[in-house]
């Protein structure tokens, strides 16, 4: 009988992706497996973005490869991404679920115990008529991770899921993602955030200037960053 | 005043001549709509989802054909299907059929330019997330003509009230044929130039009354909209 075919691991084999004169990822080389959430940190214009969207497969690099599970080009199946500004289709809160069933193959008679489970595990039960672009910044944020989780991913992108949102919409988005993280789901995720960081992270990836500067557990990167730039980082300096 | 009176009495007691006229003109209105809503819902679709040389010329021209001389179109339906025209065989000049072309003819620019601009802003607002989602490219056009409906419902309904209102291009490819082809704006014309104004009084209250429904119409399809999509 032959293995499932599966998007684990992503790995990155000197990618780079280069528009007109800018070099936005500089030979990148990483591999994503099964395990705890990795985390993406740098300053803005770093990479982390461009580098999310490489790994889920909306972005061709100029240069070397990416592969899911072994093989390349493959449409996203089994990955989805949130955004850091989601955009919220123009129909309810259980609308925005059902799409994402109904795009991922599952049967139209377990969408509403999926729609339940679902907002339940992002804090958005009793929510599923309101129009979803009439929720909040915090209860969007939510609804993309219900929406990104209703494709049954092996593997979760999010783009800076916390940014702009308040502790208390912070803390409910990172309760989530452990939840998710302890389902099974790699979780890739990109942050300004340091403290998030060592909240969340299992491993990090510390970019800079589209290069991979330095990546490790994180207990290592916090306890013994190997890097002058790492370093800088973690003190609170600014990388120019 | 007893025009007026008079006009007021022709509405109310449904004279069978008025609503004779009414009736064709409201047929011969939906049915353009429907004819250019088939069109031009797709092709503005399509323009605003795929990148080709000369595209921006396109849309400029698709814009600029809103503001399309009704005469002109009537014209130029005329020439196509007089009897010495290319479609002359298919005998349709001074027919209803020959009037929904015409007012078709003026009404897909419309609704194709408003349901592009409709459809290329969610385009960009929902592009990454439908790809993320491995959406096709007939999912994705469902998609967004569906979240785009409460906005093109409103350009059907702006196409209706071109159509309903203009009176160039049925006067000439329907030749207001007492009966058969007289609708509201080409009755208005006629029965004031021969003085009978309490017809085109009762017409012109219709008429009006038309426009303030369909104008109340987009009014509550915006409001739709902002109530159960946000």
């Amino acid at each position: 009988m032959r293995a499932p075919l599966t998007d684990l691991p992503v790995a990155f084999e000197d990618v780079s992706l280069r528009i007109r004169d800018f070099t936005i990822l500089d030979r990148v080389s990483l591999h994503l497996a099964p395990g705890a959430p990795t985390v993406l940190i740098g300053p803005n214009g770093s990479g982390k973005t461009t580098l999310l969207r490489v790994a889920m497969g909306l972005i061709e690099p100029t240069a070397g490869r990416v592969t899911w599970g072994g093989r390349e080009h493959i449409p996203p199946q089994r990955r989805a991404i949130v955004f850091q500004r989601p955009a919220m289709l123009r129909r309810s809160t259980a609308a925005n679920i059902e799409y994402a069933l109904a795009q991922a193959g599952a049967m139209r008679s377990d969408w509403p115990a999926h729609v339940a489970e679902l907002l339940g595990l992002v804090g958005l039960a009793g929510f599923e008529a309101r129009p979803a672009r009439r929720l909040s910044g915090g209860e969007q944020q939510r609804l993309a991770l219900a929406r990104a989780l209703a494709r049954d991913p092996e593997i979760l992108f999010l783009d800076e899921p916390t940014a702009s949102l308040d502790p208390a919409a912070t803390k409910a988005i990172e309760d989530v993602i452990r939840t998710v993280a302890a389902r099974g789901i790699k979780v890739v995720m990109s942050t300004h955030d340091l403290g998030e960081a060592r909240r969340l992270a299992g491993e990090i990836v510390l970019l800079h200037r589209g290069h991979v500067v330095e990546s490790g557990t994180a207990a290592d990167f916090f306890a013994g960053p190997k890097t002058d730039a790492a370093r800088r980082f973690i003190a609170g300096e600014l990388l120019i | 005043m007893p025009s007026d009176l008079t006009a007021v009495q022709l509405v109310l007691s449904a004279d069978p001549e008025l609503m004779g006229i009414v009736s064709l003109s409201l047929t011969v209105s939906l049915a353009a709509v429907a004819c250019a809503a088939l069109i031009g819902i797709p092709l503005g679709a399509l323009i605003a989802l795929t990148r080709f040389p000369g595209r921006e010329a396109c849309i400029v021209v698709l814009n600029a054909l809103m503001g399309l001389p009704p005469v002109v179109v009537g014209l130029a339906v005329y020439l196509l299907l007089s009897r010495s025209g290319p479609l002359g065989s298919w005998g349709l000049l001074f027919t209803p059929q020959a009037m929904v072309i015409a007012q078709a003819i003026l009404v897909t620019p419309i609704i194709a330019a408003l349901a592009r601009q409709t459809i290329e802003d969610l385009w960009v607002e929902y592009r990454e997330e439908l790809a993320a989602m491995n959406v096709g490219p007939l999912g994705r056009i469902a998609t967004l003509i569906w979240d785009g409906r409460f906005s093109l419902t409103t350009a059907l309904l702006a196409g209706f009230g071109r159509a309903a209102a203009e009176v160039g291009a049925v006067i000439i490819v329907g030749g207001n044929i007492d009966g058969f082809t007289r609708t509201m704006t080409t009755a208005i014309a006629l029965e004031t130039s021969k003085g009978d104004l309490p017809l085109a009084i009762g017409l012109g209250i219709v008429l009006i009354a038309i426009v303030i429904v369909v104008n109340a119409l987009a009014w509550g399809a915006r409001r739709a909209g902002e109530r159960f999509s946000g």
